[in-house]
């Protein structure tokens, strides 16, 4: 392999890592709230409420139902919008966060479903009000759930972030499609594909750790 | 008279699951007195955890009113409702400790709640470790401890806040007859010392029997009988009193016109050989079925539950000895 390849996949790693990075970073700022509205309003759960569950719940199915690669194409007006481009590292970064969106509400959901009903009740008989019950008990209590949950995510994003090289992301994908699908270049391609392997492994390894640190029971 | 902590007026509770009402607690009025170990006992399903969780509104009632203090629960706002609640301790028969936290962190939680100092809440958290005897495992997460320590950290939890009441949903029940014994004489002793009225939930006539004062039975969504226990104990009226007080009894009488009976003593004659003396004095025999004493409230206290003798003249010679010696009589069906 040249040196020209051998820094375009350096390159293309520290761009995956940018993306991935960030791309996490904004989907939970976004989805972990949708989550916890989506567990809170939930039927029976601490703030009940059919309406606004019905529609964030609506609303993210349908985001979630979307093939990724439709979604970075319909997104395209919307990321030029954001970022000013709609190519490159940066511009990626908006479809993939929100393609992750769903997926984090939806994961955070279930972690926070899994706190045993009793806890809230505990909380509840303390004199805690709603809001107070769900970031002091429910969600330390599920901690290390979201943390595993967590690294899925990240890994799912990064795994997403390939596909982005199809309009013009930047990272490994980019650089496996376009050395290693249009040109040929079969050891650019596994190159690519083993790093990826690698990165996702990597990062699945760090939250089960993490998790593992975090959970006391 | 002592003040009322709790009156509960009128209180029904429907739930509507499909379509279908269920009526989990009918027209139940009571009073719970300041100081006092009141129990609440029944058999599952009784409606007695709903019971209790109308008394700090985790249960909305249907119908009637549930006092505290004299203050209609039911009408307060909920930042007023959150503000009483803290004066209302509760403990679970699933302790609900936050597992992810220390015990001493678990302890804090209502301190917290109510924005207590993080220096005052430190203090006062080791202080009701203390009282339970768990200061030494303050740092340690609940996952490490067994049953009856989890339990004495949800009490010590329950404490912190200095309430005014605790209320015990089935306490003990997750615990063998010797933890439950230590969880028991711990309450007794918080009941002693700060004077805290306790409420107790539970299906284990021995619980009602070693701590409460008095005993409320509820059976189907009923309060069907209310009263001091020894008081209970020594004369159950309802049907449902009467299943959880008497000694379940497996045998059926010898012959066919044999009666049973119960005969209930306390420490008082208890002391007395009264079937001996019985025997020398009327000449009747009788056949012991099941005897056993216990100590309710703090007092001795004996049953025995007895066949008479198959002559109905003689039934009568005996029943009237016994009544006659102050013992409580009172006919067994056969089960």
């Amino acid at each position: 392999m040249s040196q020209y390849m051998i820094d375009a996949i350096r390159n293309g790693v520290w761009e995956t890592l940018q993306m991935t990075f960030f791309a996490s970073l904004y989907s939970y700022l976004i989805g972990l709230p949708l989550g916890v509205i989506l567990y809170a309003t939930s039927k029976g759960r601490i703030l009940s409420n059919r309406v606004i569950n019905a529609i964030v719940g609506t609303l993210v199915n349908i985001m979630r139902s979307l093939p990724f690669l439709i979604l970075l194409v319909l997104l395209i007006p919307f990321t030029r919008m954001v970022t000013g481009s709609s190519i490159g590292t940066e511009a990626a970064i908006v479809p993939l966060t929100v393609g992750a969106i769903p997926i984090v509400a939806r994961m955070v959901e279930s972690s926070l479903s899994e706190v045993p009903p009793g806890i809230i009740e505990a909380a509840t008989s303390m004199g805690a009000s709603p809001l107070y019950v769900i970031i002091h008990f429910i969600i330390p209590e599920a901690m290390p759930s979201l943390l595993y949950g967590g690294a899925i995510n990240v890994a799912t994003v990064l795994g997403y972030s390939a596909m982005a090289g199809v309009i013009g992301g930047g990272g490994l994908g980019a650089i496996a499609l376009q050395y290693g699908y249009y040109r040929y270049q079969k050891d650019v391609l596994w190159t690519t594909v083993i790093l990826l392997i690698i990165m996702v492994m990597i990062i699945q390894e760090i939250g089960i750790i993490l998790a593992k640190k975090k959970r006391k029971s | 008279m002592s003040t009322n902590v709790f009156e509960l007026q009128n209180v029904s509770k429907t739930y509507r699951n499909e379509g279908k009402d269920f009526l989990a607690l009918k027209d139940v009025s009571l009073e719970i007195r300041e100081g006092e170990i009141f129990g609440i006992i029944g058999m599952s399903g009784a409606g007695k955890s709903t019971l209790v969780r109308t008394l700090n509104r985790l249960e909305e009632v249907s119908e009637g009113k549930v006092l505290f203090y004299g203050e209609d629960l039911g009408s307060l706002k909920a930042s007023q409702l959150r503000k009483v609640r803290r004066s209302i301790a509760m403990i679970f028969q699933s302790f609900n400790l936050v597992l992810q936290r220390t015990v001493r962190q678990n302890v804090e939680q209502p301190l917290r709640i109510a924005g207590v100092k993080r220096k005052e809440r430190k203090e006062i958290a080791r202080k009701m470790l203390e009282t339970v005897d768990l200061l030494d495992k303050e740092n340690v997460y609940p996952s490490r401890l067994s049953g009856g320590q989890k339990q004495r950290v949800a009490i010590a939890r329950a404490l912190a806040s200095d309430p005014k009441v605790l209320l015990c949903d089935e306490a003990t029940s997750a615990l063998d007859p010797k933890i439950t014994g230590e969880i028991l004489d711990l309450l007794l002793k918080i009941n002693k010392e700060r004077g805290l009225t306790i409420i107790i939930i539970t299906h284990e006539m021995s619980v009602v029997e070693k701590i409460c004062n008095r005993v409320a039975i509820i059976d189907e969504g009923n309060l069907v009988e209310v009263g001091d226990v020894t008081e209970v104990f020594r004369d159950p009226q309802s049907t449902a009193a009467k299943k959880l007080v008497y000694p379940s009894n497996p045998f059926d009488a010898a012959s066919e016109d044999g009666r049973l009976i119960r005969i209930a003593f306390d420490g008082l004659s208890s002391s007395e050989p009264f079937i001996a003396n019985l025997v020398k004095e009327t000449g009747q025999t009788v056949n012991i079925l099941s005897a056993n004493t216990k100590s309710v409230g703090g007092i001795g206290y004996g049953q025995m539950i007895i066949e008479l003798p198959s002559e109905k003249k003689d039934q009568e010679i005996v029943i009237d000895y016994f009544k006659k010696n102050g013992l409580t009589v009172s006919e067994v069906k056969a089960l």
